[in-house]
């Protein structure tokens, strides 16, 4: 291949054949500095975002949606060109043909569709509900095959928030692709990549896989339309900054006009596009200030980016989230950091713009991060609560150099890996049904083995465990088969056609399974262990609550005694899941992630072994339970650091949360200190942190006035939102966690 | 080594406030004095608190080294932890083998031999210096302004690094005169390589009515951020 916009750029196997991470590392130029060279917004960026803020005030008073387009359904062609302030944008593409209208997408399920609408005051129209008469849904082909087990495994909430009424999401589009090859050249490759295949065996799989090439080059020719729409040829490469920025956007924005997925995430962007940048600078068309505008104006549509969602699904995941997930610096194989100016100036749009929950930035923490790198995340994090941070150095090993972060903490190789995303499994409630032998104590299902509830006045550690481990075996059994049978579906009747075109075609797939409730399993088998756990049970002698007396060790502590518990758990449940083929022999891994389902998964759960009540929350992700941390907030960072990565290959999430005070008395021996506990976390091999400096006095006073706070960002779990966005149950639960204070 | 107990009263894995650095905080349980501003009522019951020898406290700040760079350490707080100079002696030469560096949060009321071989353990000390006035020092905690004062010159002669610290309290230490004078202390001796200036808070309320404890400063208010500002400021002139 030979461009004239390539002009500029040092030439490498990039060149013959679809190679982004090649075109990175022989082109970039690694920054090792600190934050002064950063510029503030222009005067155009600030009235636009005006603009845009004005927008969101409306979309709040309207209870959370500005309006609907209820007589479209969402394509890349089917709106006609929208614009915010169309003399001002500097990048341009909406998702609809209005900013913050939402469009509706009904693939993945109509009934969610027609609910979401009827949610905020909207009807869906006629036309759309006769045309989805005729048509298979994702959600219509998951019941016909699911069996009745599976229906009451997630009828009692044993298995929740499975992608099976919506679009499963985190697929990360390589959308760089768009950039740096323009779409004919994309088109060709997957061309060439389909006639291959039809020189070998056609059979089940070739032939759908064949099936799939069309339709991944029918969308890049609609992608070339819609930019066409936006007056904009993208079939050759992008050939300034500004095109870059621009290719890349209608690549992702195509992905969301056709997939609601649940986390539409962006891959890893800033440090490709500061290549582009480097050289326009050097050119003489681009300055500082310049290439931070680009970057508002860009990181301003992401912001713009919306689904519409009912709200049971806001339930589980609460704030409107769309997990637009960046992955920001990292190291090279070589060592060298990816770090460049355009790491600093992503993160910097939370300044320029406001702190806000989307993008979700996220750090690729490594110890080898260049210090000026290191304390400005520790500063942005200090002022905005609005980054996470993920092991670097954790990840590389299995990922390479050019993976990114799907969602909160899914890691990927960029257009060589996708994933089946499977939501979660409640473990409380296992443990809770194998007690009782295979009934619900919360919805009365019958589902498992079925046996009598144990019958010991005092529960036993062995004879709990003996259960455990059957009942165990059973769901995962029954976990992996459910999600074979909705991603077959998905691929079927929701396909991701423009992601997966964005993506090589020989492409490695992993499936991701969950797990909720680990530390409320974990101190309540520690309680049965090492203190006395009696039963209370019934009339009908369901066990439906426990008298525990005496102290046990719990997790958050750095005490082994409950530590190897919850280690234990986590390498025995993706043993069990390997157990069980996948559909299209994807990968399993393991996530320890609730998003705020916590809240909703403890509302559905019965008391526990350890103390916790009917109803009550539990911890998000893999933190330890609320106020059980005896020893402030390196032993609890210690607990969690001992869950292995290699059990959990998709991710472990960690939310800290830290009052401003208990990290320091100036702002620089807080940043010093800030950096330290990252630095110290991640040599421990932990995976994933997200990090919130504030008083819990701030969330009081918000939830008593949000109007006070409309822009009060907070990281939740592996997300950030909004604080005002959350539902009134999730704020307090949020008001409750562990803020470490001990000074 | 002979196996000592010490009676400590809780851990804190992560405190930013209490010498350079994130440190490991240990509070030791025993007070003589009963400082009227005291934050931590729960460590003065000299038979309160549970037994750990020097090897389990090790090991569980050990845990915590990865987090301490080069700053970092241990911290031994309080209670007074002088009044167990022997086990502290113990964890600080274990800490030091181990690389870790020390710091002793004192008021500073003992000088025996005991004290002084701690001390040759000791990185860093943070001296409580009540007031400037000796009246005053002893009224608010019943220890005497000279001990205090001695214990200074033996830092300054074994060339401890030491912070010079001070709660700053309404009416009672908030004055220029005071801060004025506790510069100078701190410009007269040489170990001196920091004063800290420490808001009066009353988080510790909560701590006095669950032991069923008269705060006796329950009724003062706390110390703005602007006051300990402006005493700052006097410092350079």
């Amino acid at each position: 291949m030979k461009f004239t916009q390539w002009q500029g750029f040092t030439q490498g196997d990039w060149c013959t054949g679809i190679n982004v991470r090649n075109f990175i590392q022989t082109n970039y130029t690694p920054y090792t500095g600190d934050d002064s060279f950063l510029e503030t917004a222009t005067e155009r960026t600030n009235a636009l975002m005006n603009k845009l803020r004005g927008l969101q005030k409306q979309e709040r008073e309207k209870g959370g949606v500005l309006d609907i387009d209820t007589t479209t359904v969402s394509s890349l062609c089917n709106y006609k060109a929208g614009y915010l302030d169309k003399e001002n944008e500097l990048i341009v593409g909406l998702q609809t043909d209005a900013p913050l209208k939402r469009g509706v997408n009904p693939f993945g399920g109509i009934r969610m569709a027609r609910e979401a609408c009827e949610a905020y005051g909207y009807k869906l129209s006629d036309k759309i509900e006769e045309y989805f008469t005729y048509r298979t849904t994702h959600n219509d082909g998951v019941f016909r095959c699911y069996t009745p087990e599976m229906k009451a495994a997630r009828h009692c909430a044993l298995l929740t928030g499975l992608p099976d009424a919506y679009g499963r999401g985190r697929i990360i589009g390589d959308y760089r692709r768009v950039a740096l090859y323009g779409v004919d050249a994309l088109i060709e490759q997957k061309r060439q990549d389909k006639l291959k295949i039809g020189e070998g065996v056609m059979n089940a799989d070739t032939i759908k896989l064949t099936e799939e090439l069309f339709q991944q080059i029918n969308f890049l020719g609609k992608l070339k339309e819609m930019a066409a729409i936006y007056g904009f040829d993208i079939s050759q490469p992008a050939s300034t900054a500004r095109e870059a920025m621009q290719w890349t956007y209608f690549g992702y924005l195509a992905a969301n006009k056709e997939q609601n997925g649940a986390a539409m995430s962006l891959g890893r962007v800033s440090t490709f596009f500061d290549i582009y940048i480097e050289r326009d600078i050097k050119n003489g068309i681009l300055d500082e200030k310049g290439a931070q505008e680009l970057f508002d104006q860009f990181v301003m549509k992401l912001r713009m980016a919306r689904h519409l969602r009912t709200p049971d699904y806001n339930e589980l995941f609460g704030g409107d989230p769309m997990w637009i997930t960046e992955s920001v610096g990292g190291m090279g194989e070589n060592n060298t950091t990816l770090v460049t100016k355009s790491s600093f100036r992503i993160l910097n749009t939370l300044y320029t713009l406001g702190s806000a929950p989307e993008p979700n930035l996220t750090v690729l923490w490594s110890a080898r991060l260049p210090e000026g790198f290191k304390r400005f995340c520790a500063k942005v994090s200090q002022d905005t609560d609005s980054i996470q941070y993920e092991n670097d150095d954790l990840m590389r090993p299995h990922f390479g150099d050019d993976y990114a972060i799907a969602c909160c903490v899914s890691a990927m190789k960029v257009g060589k890996q996708m994933q089946f995303f499977g939501a979660r499994a409640n473990l409380a409630k296992l443990l809770l049904l194998a007690i009782n032998g295979g009934i619900d104590n919360v919805f009365g299902t019958r589902v498992g083995p079925q046996m009598q509830p144990m019958q010991d006045e005092y529960l036993d550690y062995d004879k709990v465990m003996e259960r455990f481990r059957l009942y165990r075996e059973w769901l995962c059994r029954l976990y992996v088969n459910t999600m074979n049978v909705i991603h077959y579906m998905h691929d079927k009747y929701a396909y991701e056609k423009i992601q997966m075109a964005l993506h090589d075609t020989d492409v490695e797939r992993l499936m991701a399974f969950g797990v909720a409730g680990l530390s409320v399993l974990t101190d309540s088998l520690s309680a049965i262990k090492y203190a006395k756990v009696k039963p209370v049970r019934d009339e009908n002698g369901i066990i439906v609550d426990f008298e525990t007396t005496g102290d046990f060790p719990k997790y958050g502590n750095d005490d082994d005694r409950a530590d190897t518990i919850a280690q234990d758990m986590l390498h025995e449940f993706i043993d069990e899941l390997k157990k069980t083929p996948t559909y299209r022999n994807a990968r399993h891994t393991l996530s320890v992630l609730t998003i705020t389902s916590n809240v909703m998964y403890g509302k559905k759960t019965g008391s526990t072994p350890d103390g916790r009540k009917k109803g009550e929350p539990f911890a998000p992700g893999a933190n330890p339970m609320h106020g059980r941390e005896e020893n402030g907030a390196l032993a609890s960072l210690n607990s969690v650091s001992k869950l292995s990565y290699s059990a959990c290959m998709d991710g472990i999430s960690n939310t800290f949360s830290i009052i401003p005070d208990a990290l320091g008395k100036s702002e620089t021996e807080r940043t010093d200190n800030l950096v330290a506990i990252l630095t110290g976390y991640f040599l421990n091999a932990a995976h994933h942190i997200n990090v919130n400096v504030m008083n819990r006095e701030t969330l009081l006073k918000a939830y008593e006035c949000p109007e006070d706070y409309p822009n009060l960002t907070i990281r939740v779990s592996g997300y950030a939102v909004n604080f005002c966005k959350l539902s009134r149950e999730q704020q307090r639960e949020v008001i409750m966690r562990t803020f470490h204070e001990a000074m | 080594m002979c196996e000592i107990f010490g009676r400590i009263s809780s851990f804190q894995s992560l405190g930013t406030v209490d010498g350079p650095g994130v440190r490991y905080v240990v509070f030791m349980q025993g007070c003589n004095l009963r400082c009227k501003c005291c934050h931590n009522p729960e460590t003065w019951d000299m038979s309160g608190g549970k037994e750990y020898t020097a090897q389990e406290v090790m090991k569980r700040a050990e845990r915590c080294k990865s987090y301490f760079g080069s700053d970092g350490g241990i911290t031994v707080s309080g209670g007074e932890p002088l009044l167990q100079a022997r086990f502290v002696t113990q964890l600080f030469s274990l800490c030091k083998q181990s690389g870790i560096s020390t710091c002793l949060d004192t008021s500073g009321c003992i000088i025996n031999d005991d004290v002084k071989e701690l001390l040759q353990y000791t990185d860093t000390v943070l001296l409580d210096y009540k007031s400037t006035n000796a009246k005053d020092y002893k009224n608010f905690c019943g220890m005497d302004m000279q001990a205090a004062d001695d214990f200074l010159l033996l830092l300054d002669k074994m060339h401890i690094d030491t912070y010079l610290r001070q709660v700053i309290i309404k009416g009672f230490t908030d004055s220029d005169e005071n801060a004025r004078r506790l510069f100078e202390i701190a410009s007269a001796h040489e170990c001196v390589k920091k004063t800290e200036l420490l808001p009066f808070r009353k988080m510790c309320s909560a701590k006095y009515e669950k032991l069923g404890i008269p705060f006796p400063l329950k009724d003062k208010e706390e110390t703005p951020a602007s006051v300990i500002e402006r005493l700052y400021a006097l410092k350079d002139k």
